[in-house]
């Protein structure tokens, strides 16, 4: 998506399981409904006698790809052959042996 | 063979049935089977022999040197029965050993390593010397060609233009000359394969021997990046998982392939590569789209969405040279 505010693309940002765009330009931030209350939700945790974290759920960090592709992890976007990448969609599948 | 084959299918066949019995006069002789039967190519399987009518703008002038260097590298690609070509109907016909292809029902066994390491080493070696100098490999001219049927479909088809189209072009217009097959290409020493995907690898002897690439069409000297481009607009456009690119780039590295740097960000070098074959996917999809007054389903609509993306970021500026 586009920034509302000086147009510049934006990017996503996974910040504790909730997206968040941020423009590539002037840094501002876009919350979809809801995010903004996941968030506060999150600090009023963080602000409580912590238990111990669960483990990060990425091992590896994903691979640099160019800024035209996919917003990876967010909403619409990262398909991964269209169900949970674990079955790919026929369109897909076609497409890896087509030229 | 069925009682509707075309007078080039049936020759096809009866030429791949001949040239079988005469490597193996012991032939099983099952039924031929026609593998492919396109616009561009019409192929046919005879035990362990293929018969392939390449695509009719073919002219033996370019494939005799693809040809050569297909029979020069036989641990990377599949060696030619015969080195020279005959004529069939007007179409240019080789004849191969038959190589087991990726099952495209199972494309999650799609062997990237190998792939990676083929390349890698095709990329790798330098051009053999031969009679007729190797022509430039034809990637960017494909691309050009699946934008200029795309225009060609829009201008023949509704008042209103597909509203897919516009994007597609202006993605289009964010590349380089060169990218677009409008000015040589900023490399012309390197050997490269010009039209990767999963179907250009087999296995060779049939069934498991090891993976080799198939099809000389395209092959010739270029920018090595271009073979590497296809996973990587999988990837950037959402479709190909993080892991299976992430396996292809480092067997690719490992090997020491020469299109990316060794570590590090590699999209400087892959970037206009990769725009220009998600052009081209979207671009082929938009025209089936159109003439076949179908819409788009949601994987072509990632790669079209990638494309409008494109249009408002220029490309990055790539060495002229990973070398």
């Amino acid at each position: 998506m586009q920034c509302p505010k000086c147009h510049a693309p934006m990017h996503t940002y996974n910040r504790n399981g909730v997206q968040i765009e941020q423009c590539s330009g002037c840094r501002g931030i876009f919350l979809d409904y809801g995010e903004l209350e996941s968030l506060t939700r999150l600090e009023s945790q963080w602000s409580q006698p912590a238990p111990p974290p669960p483990p990060a759920p990425q091992a590896y960090p994903a691979p640099p790809a160019p800024a035209w592709g996919a917003p990876h992890g967010g909403h619409g976007g990262g398909h991964y052959g269209g169900h949970g990448g674990h079955h790919r969609h026929k369109s897909f599948g076609h497409m890896l042996f087509s030229s | 063979m069925t009682a509707t084959a075309t007078p080039l299918l049936a020759e096809l066949t009866v030429r791949a049935e001949a040239t079988a019995h005469t490597r193996t006069p012991s032939c099983p002789c099952g039924e031929s089977v026609t593998l492919a039967d396109r616009p561009d190519a019409t192929v046919v399987r005879h035990a362990d022999t293929v018969a392939k009518a390449h695509a009719p703008h073919t002219g033996l002038r370019d494939l005799a040197p693809r040809l050569a260097v297909a029979a020069h590298l036989p641990g990377i690609l599949l060696p030619p029965l015969t080195a020279t070509p005959v004529e069939l109907h007007g179409r240019v016909v080789t004849f191969w050993p038959y190589g087991t292809p990726v099952d495209p029902d199972m494309p999650d066994a799609a062997p990237w390593e190998a792939a990676a390491a083929l390349l890698a080493r095709l990329h790798r070696t330098p051009v053999p010397p031969a009679a007729a100098p190797l022509p430039p490999m034809r990637g960017p001219a494909k691309a050009a060609d699946a934008v200029a049927r795309l225009a060609a479909a829009s201008a023949g088809s509704a008042a209103v233009p597909h509203p897919a189209v516009a994007p597609v072009l202006r993605a289009w217009a964010t590349l380089p000359a060169w990218a677009r097959a409008e000015a040589p290409m900023p490399d012309t020493t390197t050997l490269c394969h010009g039209d990767l995907h999963l179907g250009q690898l087999v296995r060779h002897p049939a069934p498991d021997g090891p993976w080799l690439l198939i099809d000389v069409d395209d092959l010739g000297t270029g920018v090595p990046a271009w073979d590497l481009a296809r996973p990587a607009a999988w990837y950037a456009c959402g479709l190909l998982p993080p892991d299976e690119w992430t396996r292809f780039l480092t067997a690719y590295r490992a090997r020491g392939g020469p299109a990316v740097p060794a570590d590090g960000d590699p999209w400087p070098a892959l970037d206009v590569p990769a725009r220009a074959l998600t052009v081209q996917t979207a671009a082929r999809a938009v025209t089936k789209a159109i003439t076949g007054n179908r819409p788009l389903d949601e994987i072509e609509m990632s790669v079209i969405d990638a494309c409008a993306r494109m249009g408002s970021l220029p490309p990055q500026l790539t060495p002229t040279s990973a070398k």
